[in-house]
């Protein structure tokens, strides 16, 4: 049964754009379904600021079933808000109450600038992707499924990895800015397979320098872990952590016979 | 929100902005890199500098440890050596100094630790350094709300400043019991004598006692932290290394906060008329000057 909560105060940042000052401002959602997501709300209340002649808050999402990774959003100082892993479109107001204070902020970091209001910029990810997410395969026809055996708790480890949908939570939670969750489940989710061992090393090596270019350092707080809306465990890291090591020394043992 | 905070963090957000260079949509780094020494070109990195903090932690953790079992020895008291009775503190003062003797000459073996020590303390400090200037670089304009924290502790957040007093205690310890300097009762070599008028102090009881907390929390975090930031991260040990970073911390912190407590409580206290042979100042100077 819904219930419908009423005299909602948002306080949102909006800023005109990358060089913006930025504010806060403040509007009131009078009544609201608990049914309602939390981008359902921000879109009664664009509809209600565009017939009132104001401009709409910016936000990004998309697919809205928590698996693109578009959604972001700071809210109550917590990574796509109170709903354990969750992304902000899934999560609902059945989570707040009647009379809450809501502030809503957007990923900050300096890899992530502000696009417009709640809405960044989040391409330093994908500066990381191509430094070395991916992998080298045949073209031609598509293999058989079980061509390359794979243990199955080697799958599911490399499935916990590629759960990640890129969102940027981890980087937005950390208290210094680091992508350390992030990088690590992408090298992770290829380099526990077979396909991904023929790069792992070069891996390793150029997307965790490519990070360093952009992110902060991890300095094991935990709270990218608490904030993923998939849940990626910090053990992502240390394997991460473990593999550099050894790729410094493989690549440099493989470079040295060019 | 203040106006005046949003202007003055909006000026960062402009320089930010305009530093970034344009996106090449390419994979770039290949042969990009300059070829530096081995060592060099691993510590250029975050995770680099985060081997190090781990590695000359674990270092400064095997000298606490140590510290606080060698130190134990002042309830040992009065023991009988050759003959005389001294306390076994400052016998044991005496035996690091004749460490690997016949090998090393006196007090070599002593200094090649220290210095492993003070190098282990300025990379430390250097790689936090580094560390904190990337950090605040990465996130320049801080979240204008107030942060829910989830699961980051007091100990993972206040690492900087439980680090920074230690090592102003470390500082002023080596001042009160090494140099005594600030020990206006000290003798040299007379190691029990020293803690003594030191720690009958009140004042410097308590400096004692809150500096040890403070490094008691950094260890809580630091000695678990370690191991993510060296990779060693097993499912059949993942569950120790908290109990182990908790437990160690623990001991540490009860073992050093008891010396300067036991001092004012009277359990330690020196007794000039206990020992036949107050300490090894003499026996120190013969050594050293025979060739």
């Amino acid at each position: 049964m819904s219930t419908t909560l009423k005299n909602l105060t948002l306080k949102i940042w909006r800023q005109d754009g990358p060089n913006g000052a930025g504010r806060f401002d403040t509007h009131v959602i009078d009544e609201i379904t608990d049914e309602a997501s939390f981008l359902e709300m921000l879109d009664i209340l664009n509809e209600q600021l565009i017939e009132n002649g104001d401009e709409a808050v910016v936000f990004d999402h998309d697919c809205r079933e928590g698996i693109c990774g578009t959604c972001s959003l700071m809210i109550n100082g917590q990574a796509h808000g109170p709903e354990r892993a969750t992304a902000t479109c899934q999560l609902h107001m059945r989570k707040f109450s009647s009379g809450d204070t809501i502030v809503i902020e957007p990923w900050r970091a300096s890899a992530f600038p502000i696009v417009k209001d709640l809405m960044v910029d989040r391409s330093a990810f994908d500066r990381i992707i191509e430094s070395g997410g991916f992998i080298t395969a045949a073209t031609g026809g598509a293999p058989d499924a079980n061509l390359i055996p794979v243990p199955k708790p080697v799958a599911d480890a490399a499935m916990d990895a590629a759960q990640c949908i890129g969102c940027g939570a981890c980087v937005a939670a950390c208290p210094n800015g680091a992508a350390n969750l992030f990088t690590s489940a992408k090298i992770s989710h290829l380099n526990l397979l077979p396909q991904g061992q023929a790069e792992r090393y070069q891996r390793v090596e150029n997307m965790v320098e490519t990070m360093d270019e952009y992110f902060g350092s991890c300095t094991n707080h935990g709270e990218c872990e608490a904030a993923c809306p998939k849940e990626i465990s910090i053990d992502m890291i240390a394997l991460m952590n473990s593999d550099y090591r050894k790729a410094k020394v493989k690549n440099r043992k493989a470079l040295s016979r060019t | 929100m203040c106006w005046s905070r949003s202007h003055a963090t909006n000026f960062w957000a402009m320089s930010q902005t305009l530093s970034r260079g344009p996106v090449s949509g390419t994979a770039v780094k290949a042969g990009s890199r300059r070829r530096k020494p081995f060592l060099l070109d691993l510590y250029g990195t975050a995770v680099g500098k985060k081997y190090v903090m781990a590695i000359t932690g674990i270092m400064g953790i095997g000298f606490v440890v140590g510290h606080m079992v060698g130190n134990l020895k002042v309830y040992l008291g009065v023991v009988e050596e050759n003959g005389e009775l001294v306390y076994d503190i400052d016998h044991y003062a005496h035996f690091l100094r004749e460490l690997l003797m016949p090998i090393l000459p006196y007090g070599y073996a002593l200094w090649i630790l220290r210095i492993g020590l003070i190098a282990a303390i300025v990379l430390h400090l250097h790689a936090a350094y580094s560390l904190t200037v990337l950090n605040r670089k990465a996130r320049p304009v801080r979240y204008q709300s107030a942060r829910d924290y989830q699961v980051a502790s007091f100990a993972s957040r206040s690492m900087r400043w439980t680090g920074i007093l230690v090592v102003l205690f470390i500082a002023w310890h080596l001042a009160d019991l090494t140099w005594g300097w600030l020990n206006p009762d000290y003798v040299y070599g007379e190691v029990y004598r020293n803690i003594d008028a030191s720690l009958s102090r009140v004042p410097v009881a308590i400096l004692y006692i809150a500096a040890n907390i403070a490094l008691g929390i950094h260890l809580f975090h630091g000695m678990w932290s370690l191991f993510q930031s060296m990779g060693w991260n097993n499912p059949r040990f993942n569950k120790w290394r908290r109990s182990i970073a908790t437990g160690l911390a623990t001991v540490v912190v009860v073992g050093n906060v008891s010396f300067p407590i036991m001092t004012l409580a009277g359990v330690i206290e020196y007794d000039e008329t206990a020992v036949t042979h107050s300490a090894y100042v003499e026996a120190d100077v013969v050594e050293t000057e025979t060739p």
